[in-house]
């Protein structure tokens, strides 16, 4: 009856306690397994970490070493504009050195040119005809003579022209009107409206330039006329009209003399020739 | 050895002179000098010349006159002229560029319009 009485009152306290177990044996699995799944999530969490190389409450100092980088780089883009305006200025600047360097060069190759040329010789007509191109090519004169002090008569003679026959140019005494005046005071003279150039009066020049070696005038340049090109005056013909009141007198006296002492020489020679005999 | 050779022909010593200052500025040109129209078409006819920079206004033969004949030979008559004159007029002008000449300086010169002309005609840059 016991045994009965067991095996009916025990039988399910038996099947609840198996029960019970095979729950609690599944908890403890499950919770096992949630264990490894959290050391799994947690190294996996630690990878990424050291993969990124942050930590996500870093982002903040990220974001400010950008804003710096970016503030350095605006600074440097203010600095080269400045810098590149400042070049620019400067080239502009070089430019404008270069061409007035050219012009000077230019200026004075013309004068170098017109002195080689004026003491290139020693024969009287040679050096008239190199002013008179210096006067053509360089200065740009149409009608124009050379004029020459003769001692005997105190007169200019036209020993030179263009343009313009010898006879047409007159005597031209000491201080008698514009010429007269420049081989008096031995002062260039410039006439102030080159636009009436279209007649040609031989004593009314538009240039007059004392030929002049120390203080004394041996003659004049008279320009009538420049080429229909040529509207005015640049500073370089100023320059060549200073050279040649003194290298076109010093050319033209020591022609002279030296077509005088060959003269002198050849009578010298001739009557030793004839002593000799 | 040049790349260019050019030929200034002009009687007057002084604007040879100033023509060869201011070619010598240009690299690679050679510059061979004639006294008049006689001289240069002497010198073409012995060499080949990339330009020509001629008077108009010289003795025994003017420069129209070497222009058109240069113009009238086949070995030279595509060579380049500059002709060079005091004659400002248009007249002048239009006689040189019929002739052949294919660019006209007046005087005065001034060596920066003379390297131009010739940079241009020589395709320098």
């Amino acid at each position: 009856m016991t045994d009965k009485i067991k095996d009916t009152g025990e039988e399910p306290l038996v099947q609840k306690k198996e029960e019970f177990l095979q729950i609690f044996k599944k908890g403890a699995e499950f919770t096992q397994e949630l264990l490894k799944e959290n050391e799994r999530l947690r190294y996996k969490l630690a990878q990424l970490e050291e993969s990124t190389g942050s930590l996500p409450g870093d982002s903040s100092g990220s974001d400010e070493k950008l804003r710096r980088k970016i503030e350095d780089l605006q600074a440097e883009i203010e600095n080269l504009t400045v810098a590149f305006k400042k070049v620019e200025s400067e080239n502009t600047d070089f430019a404008s050195r270069y061409v007035d360097i050219e012009e000077e060069n230019n200026n004075l190759a013309n004068l170098y040119i017109a002195s080689y040329q004026l003491h290139s010789t020693l024969d009287f007509s040679e050096v008239l005809q190199i002013i008179m191109e210096i006067i053509i090519n360089l200065i740009g004169a149409e009608v124009f003579a050379v004029l020459l002090l003769d001692e005997t008569s105190h007169c200019l003679l036209p020993v030179a022209t263009e343009g313009i026959t010898e006879e047409e140019v007159p005597e031209i005494k000491v201080g008698d009107g514009v010429i007269g005046g420049v081989l008096k005071s031995s002062e260039s003279y410039f006439t102030q409206d080159l636009s009436s150039k279209g007649d040609v009066d031989p004593l009314d020049p538009l240039v007059c330039i004392p030929l002049t070696i120390k203080d004394q005038v041996i003659g004049v340049i008279v320009i009538y006329k420049l080429l229909m090109q040529k509207e005015k005056f640049r500073d370089v013909d100023y320059e060549l009209f200073t050279l040649l009141a003194g290298h076109a007198a010093t050319a033209i006296f020591a022609a002279r003399l030296y077509s005088e002492s060959e003269r002198k020489l050849s009578t010298i020679q001739g009557f030793i020739g004839l002593l000799t005999k | 050895m040049s790349k260019f050779k050019v030929l200034v022909v002009d009687d007057s010593p002084t604007m040879r002179q100033l023509i060869v200052f201011a070619l010598k500025r240009l690299r690679d040109v050679s510059i061979t000098e004639a006294n008049d129209g006689v001289d240069g078409l002497k010198k073409i006819s012995a060499d080949k010349f990339d330009l020509v920079l001629t008077d108009i206004n010289m003795p025994v033969m003017d420069g129209l006159k070497l222009v058109s004949l240069i113009r009238s030979d086949a070995t030279h008559k595509d060579v380049p002229i500059v002709v060079i004159t005091t004659e400002g007029g248009l007249e002048d002008k239009n006689r040189a560029i019929a002739l052949g000449a294919n660019s006209y300086i007046t005087k005065p010169i001034q060596a920066n319009h003379v390297l131009t002309v010739v940079k241009d005609l020589l395709a320098i840059t």
